[in-house]
């Protein structure tokens, strides 16, 4: 996994609360039994007019050019939630999207995130308000910064940093880039000692192998 | 300390103390479908690591697979039938047991882990699936992952959870006669919003819990994910201990005694502390509808569509404006004033043997058929459901009705590129999601019980009126 330490990028707003992973990748999109591919779905419900022939719609945030490149993504509350399919978080990081900012995320979309290295901030309305009334005075030169290392926001100098909220273990992990299963290889032994005890606790829990 | 059923469930789990919120849960159980299952196993396999409690891992063919009568590997998904073959090859390289397409018990994942004994009060379940809250209702500690962390669980048996906060959501009295658990769980969606579990594991509590039937609260718990909770929990009861005595994977003799033994714990403790406390009055409810594209959009069935202007806020009038838009409603229209092209009766909600029969009933109470112009499919949740629904001969009056009888599977709760109600199709579904676009592009989704969609299939617009 890409470690996760500062960014900086243009920050466009998708401000619904419930978007959901249908609408970040529809199901027709997954085409491939791989993680990959996926970039061109990403909210093909609401980028493309027909998403058959890919015309685009020249309404939506992320085909304007004001917002051409943009890699933190400002959304409403609960994102993604719905299906756990972690299509979502591939296909937005296919896409260029390295942090998601919302008030509220649906939890296996933010585990899923936390696993692919893309980085969920959660930010309350109105300080997501605030960013957004710098940003969209030049999107493309009001660029956000993400820092880990300090849980900050930068945007608005006049502001100040925006301090968020991080969980030390999750942070830790995109910090390092850590791989979550070499991680817990290292506590096969106490899953071992867990299980010899457990065969006794509960061993109507155990199947048996062949 | 008392502890509620939660915290004993996480308890009985815990490997180790990662940090304060944070541990290592062993899974007992791991479940995989074809659609994000492959995944999983492949990724699995190019890392060269191996499943390691193979016993335990099951996947089944239940997304992608068709419904139609005769299928086989090919589907009208496009590239769906890689899906397919990658599955089972994947499946056979790491042992674990499948339930390919011409398994007599091949079903969609949440209904066939309790009917065979897969799943069970006090184990652990993992599915790269967001309804395996399902099993809550009986008793289990089961939710839904991503890929990979299902891979982290073939892996190592293993997760590292973030510990929930907990919520009791209470029911006040007992559901009125033609009122199911499908109602009951949209109302509560209704009550507490979409976002409204966020972080919370749930348990459900109250008389008109304890009257459910098992099939029943695994409708209930089976949208705990859809209030955003971790997962839903009922306390198993020995309903439940009946309804998993000889289940094919469930255990036998000393080891069924003990488990028995062992759900007898299996309960919140009187004075356990819950982070959150809710209590929902149900005593007069009514059938539920949803108008919206988020499940959370429910109304009392023969109620007003509410109008974009008297939301709460100008961002929810204009959610709501949009929402309508989308669904081709009209604040203060009634829903019955909405003919409906299509209704579907199936998914991991409402496809057990129970859903069918009430259905069925319906048909037979009023002699009614299907409306002329609704394309109306029942499909059987899984290959048991089928085959118990065609001894009692409820194909039969399903298919005298007008509906088609599938094959097991997903189906049409979700739109994956092959079979589609068509742009704009008026949906009446029993299924779980009315996102945009969720049963096929364009398609106006309206959740409901399966009375409620069978009543609707027959009069050809939306409606809860049992007697029409
Ligand atoms: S029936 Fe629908 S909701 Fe249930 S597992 Fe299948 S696709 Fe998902």
């Amino acid at each position: 996994m890409t470690p996760f330490s500062q960014h900086l990028g243009v920050a466009a707003p998708l401000l619904r609360d419930n978007i959901d992973t249908d609408t970040i990748i529809p199901s027709r999109e997954m085409r491939t039994v791989s993680r990959t591919g996926l970039a061109a779905g990403l909210f093909a419900p609401w980028r493309y007019t027909d998403a058959e022939v890919r015309t685009p719609n020249n309404g939506f945030v992320l085909n304007s050019t004001d917002y051409d490149g943009a890699s933190i993504l400002v959304a409403g509350q609960n994102f993604g939630c719905g299906s756990s399919r972690e299509h979502a978080v591939w296909a937005l990081i296919e896409s260029g999207f390295r942090v998601v900012i919302a008030p509220s995320f649906a939890t296996i979309f933010k585990n899923n995130a936390l696993r692919n290295g893309l980085l969920t901030v959660e930010l309350d309305h109105s300080g997501i308000l605030e960013m957004l009334n710098w940003v969209e005075v030049d999107p493309q030169r009001h660029l956000v910064e993400v820092d880990l290392e300090q849980c900050v926001l930068r945007h608005d100098a006049a502001l100040g940093p925006t301090p968020f909220v991080m969980n030390p273990q999750s942070r830790k992990m995109l910090l390092q880039g850590l791989d979550e299963i070499g991680l817990t290889e290292q506590s096969l032994d106490s899953i071992a000692a867990f299980e010899a005890k457990d065969r006794k606790r509960r061993p109507w829990a155990h199947l048996s192998g062949d | 300390m008392a502890k509620t059923l939660f915290d004993k469930l996480w308890q009985e789990h815990e490997v180790e103390t990662l940090s304060e919120r944070e541990s290592l849960l062993y899974i007992d159980r791991i479940f995989l479908h074809e659609r994000t299952g492959s995944v999983a196993l492949n990724s699995l396999l190019e890392c060269g690591r191996e499943v390691r409690r193979r016993e335990h891992a099951f996947c089944t063919m239940d997304h992608i697979v068709d419904t139609f009568p005769g299928r086989g590997d090919t589907t009208l998904m496009p590239s769906g039938k890689d899906f397919i073959v990658a599955t089972r090859s994947a499946t056979r390289e790491t042992g674990i047991r499948l339930f390919d397409i011409q398994d007599p018990d091949q079903g969609i994942v949440h209904v066939i882990s309790p009917e065979l004994g897969i799943a069970l009060p006090g184990l652990s379940l993992i599915c790269p699936d967001s309804h395996t809250c399902t099993l809550g209702g009986l008793g289990a500690l089961a939710w839904g992952v991503g890929s990979t962390e299902a891979e982290h669980a073939l892996a190592t048996s293993t997760l590292r959870v973030t510990r929930p906060q907990t919520m009791q959501v209470r029911f006040e009295g007992s559901l009125p006669q033609g009122v199911t658990a499908k109602d009951l769980m949209l109302f509560t969606i209704r009550e507490l919003s979409a976002a409204g579990g966020g972080g919370y594991a749930i348990e459900f509590a109250g008389e008109a819990i304890e009257a459910l039937s098992v099939e029943a609260r695994l409708t209930l718990c089976n949208m705990a994910t859809e209030l955003s909770a971790f997962t839903g929990l009922v306390a198993p009861d020995q309903k439940v201990v009946d309804y998993c005595a000889g289940r094919q994977f469930a255990p036998s003799g000393a080891r069924w005694d003990q488990a028995c033994a062992h759900w007898q714990s299996l309960r919140s403790d009187p004075q356990a502390h819950f982070d959150s406390k809710k209590t929902l009055d149900i005593a007069h409810l009514k059938p539920q509808l949803s108008w919206g594209t988020s499940p959370q959009y429910c109304i009392d069935w023969d109620d007003a569509i509410p109008l974009a202007g008297d939301a709460l806020n100008a961002s929810d009038s204009a959610a709501w404006q949009r929402m309508q838009e989308y669904m081709g409603l009209a604040g203060g229209s009634r829903l019955s004033d909405y003919p409906i092209d299509a209704a579907f009766i199936g998914s991991c909600t409402n496809s057990r043997l129970s859903d069918l029969r009430l259905a069925a009933d319906y048909l037979l109470r009023t002699g009614h058929r299907v409306a002329r112009g609704v394309k109306a499919l029942c499909v059987p949740g899984s290959g048991r459901v089928k085959r118990e629904a065609e001894a009692q001969g409820l194909h039969e009056i399903f298919l005298n009705a007008g509906f088609e009888w599938r094959e097991p599977g997903c189906s049409m709760c979700f739109y994956a590129g092959g079979e589609s109600f068509g742009d704009r199709a008026r949906v009446a579904s029993t299924t779980n999601r009315n996102f945009e676009g969720r049963q096929g592009i364009g398609a106006r989704t309206h959740l409901a019980s399966p009375v409620t969609v069978v009543a609707s299939a027959c009069a050809g617009y939306l409606t809860a009126d049992a007697t029409v």
